[in-house]
């Protein structure tokens, strides 16, 4: 057993430096890295640019990194419920690239997959396509996207072992399932860490091949932002 | 002229056996409720789930839950969950049967507007152009006209596009409207709203063949 375990966020996040590229997993705050991004506020870490579906909320998620200003791009697919992030970005302080949330996805697949690019009809004749390289296929057209190219992968699972292998629960496997292993290094959080050998390997999501560096983080505060019920 | 849940009722009877079908954020949302009880029907949440419940009992919430409109949900029997990628792979490859969306515009080519007003409103276009572009059976959701009482029915969208020939049908408070290659016909009106209203309503030539009979919503 390779053994990726870490034993603290710090450690984790060791050699994330200003005017790095990250990927950070999860979907509205849904499987968000808490943890991970708590200590990136810590550190001040600053000119990164992020990849990730949406920017959080104003004071949760990476609404917390916009509020330092520690971010100078957001890469995302919908930014809708974040003010301080559209008062950024109108203003020209933050540099946006809105991407459609399937090409955002599998650019992150196909780091993960060794694929450079891939061909998608997403956006054809919309301003997404501007520059983009066309090709009909099957009478057609599609455009060319790009693998991205990261430095870190930043994601959250419900359950890790120590050789790195994950779990997600529900919904938030989202984008982490598709980040981890397309980065030069990924670091997962996780809810609970476990020995090698407690996970059943027909269970496992990601592969522990995909990981460099695993932690078990310290709290999760899991906020919800749409809370809808329904009365018995 | 139809309220919201009115336009979603109309929609639901568009939603058949055996679909799979992805509601957007809106409108598009309430159509679940209204579907037919003695048809089966799975609904896909582009975040990664298929076989979409309704809300939790209180207390029940699951922030590893939700849809894609980030509200809290339950599963039913058959449900999956999967990554992103994988979603939007069974969204391209058109294993979803029916996608329903809203718009702030359509125009007669089947071009739909939903993402961005520049220099206002930038909300980003989330799966939209990735659905519009590969889905067979598009319907839209959306407001006839405007606050000011413009028409968002147009002969050619002014707002940056989504998706470009794409939209099939548009269910609106006023009309029932199919999306042909030579333009938008007029196929219902909601009950009380007269042909000449429609018309009056909206930019766009609209093909009208005989008698345009009353949405049946009920």
């Amino acid at each position: 057993m390779i053994n990726k375990k870490v034993n603290s966020v710090q450690e984790a996040l060791d050699g994330v430096q200003d005017g790095m590229t990250i990927m950070l997993g999860g979907f509205g705050l849904c499987g968000i890295p808490e943890n991970a991004i708590a200590e990136l506020v810590i550190k001040e870490t600053k000119e990164l640019t992020c990849i990730s579906n949406n920017a959080g909320v104003d004071d949760f998620g990476l609404g917390l990194l916009l509020q330092k200003r520690q971010i100078k791009k957001m890469i995302s697919s919908y930014v809708g419920e974040n003010a301080e992030f559209e008062r950024q970005m109108l203003s020209g302080e933050l540099d946006v690239e809105l991407t459609p949330q399937g090409t955002l996805a599998e650019k992150c697949r196909a780091a993960q997959a060794g694929i450079p690019a891939f061909f998608t009809p997403a956006g054809y004749g919309t301003e997404v396509a501007e520059g983009k390289e066309v090709r009909e296929f099957n009478g057609k057209p599609h455009i060319m996207e790009l693998a991205y190219d990261a430095d870190f992968a930043i994601v959250k699972a419900w359950k890790g072992d120590e050789a790195g292998n994950l779990i997600f629960k529900g919904t938030a496997r989202n984008f982490n399932a598709c980040m981890a292993g397309g980065a030069k290094i990924t670091v997962a959080e996780v809810e609970e860490l476990l020995p090698a050998g407690s996970l059943d390997p027909n269970e496992i999501h990601i592969p522990g091949i995909m990981v460099q560096r695993i932690f078990q983080g310290e709290k999760f505060e899991k906020r919800i932002e749409q809370r809808t019920v329904r009365q018995k | 002229m139809l309220g919201k849940e009115e336009i979603a009722k109309r929609i639901a009877k568009e939603v058949k056996d055996r679909f799979y079908v992805n509601l957007g954020i809106g409108i598009p949302t309430l159509v679940a409720n209204y579907v037919r009880e003695d048809i089966n029907v799975e609904f896909q949440s582009e975040n990664g789930v298929l076989g979409m419940g309704p809300f939790p009992f209180e207390g029940e919430e699951d922030a590893d839950i939700i849809n894609a409109g980030k509200q809290t949900i339950t599963t039913l029997a058959g449900a999956s969950f999967f990554d992103s990628a994988f979603s939007f792979g069974m969204i391209r490859s058109q294993k979803v049967d029916l996608t329903i969306l809203g718009a702030m515009e359509v125009a007669e080519n089947g071009d739909i507007a939903n993402w961005k007003i520049p220099g206002k409103m930038v909300k980003g276009m989330g799966g939209a152009m990735d659905l519009v572009a590969s889905a067979e059976n598009i319907i839209v959701a959306m407001m006839h006209v405007n606050k000011k009482g413009e028409s968002k029915i147009l002969k050619k969208c002014t707002l940056p596009l989504t998706g470009v020939g794409c939209v099939k049908k548009v269910v609106t408070e006023l009309a029932v409207l199919e999306v042909t290659p030579q333009g938008f016909k007029l196929l219902e009106r909601a009950p009380g709203v007269s042909v000449a209203h429609i018309i009056a309503s909206t930019e766009a030539e609209l093909i009208i063949e005989g008698e345009i009979p009353e949405m049946v919503i009920d």
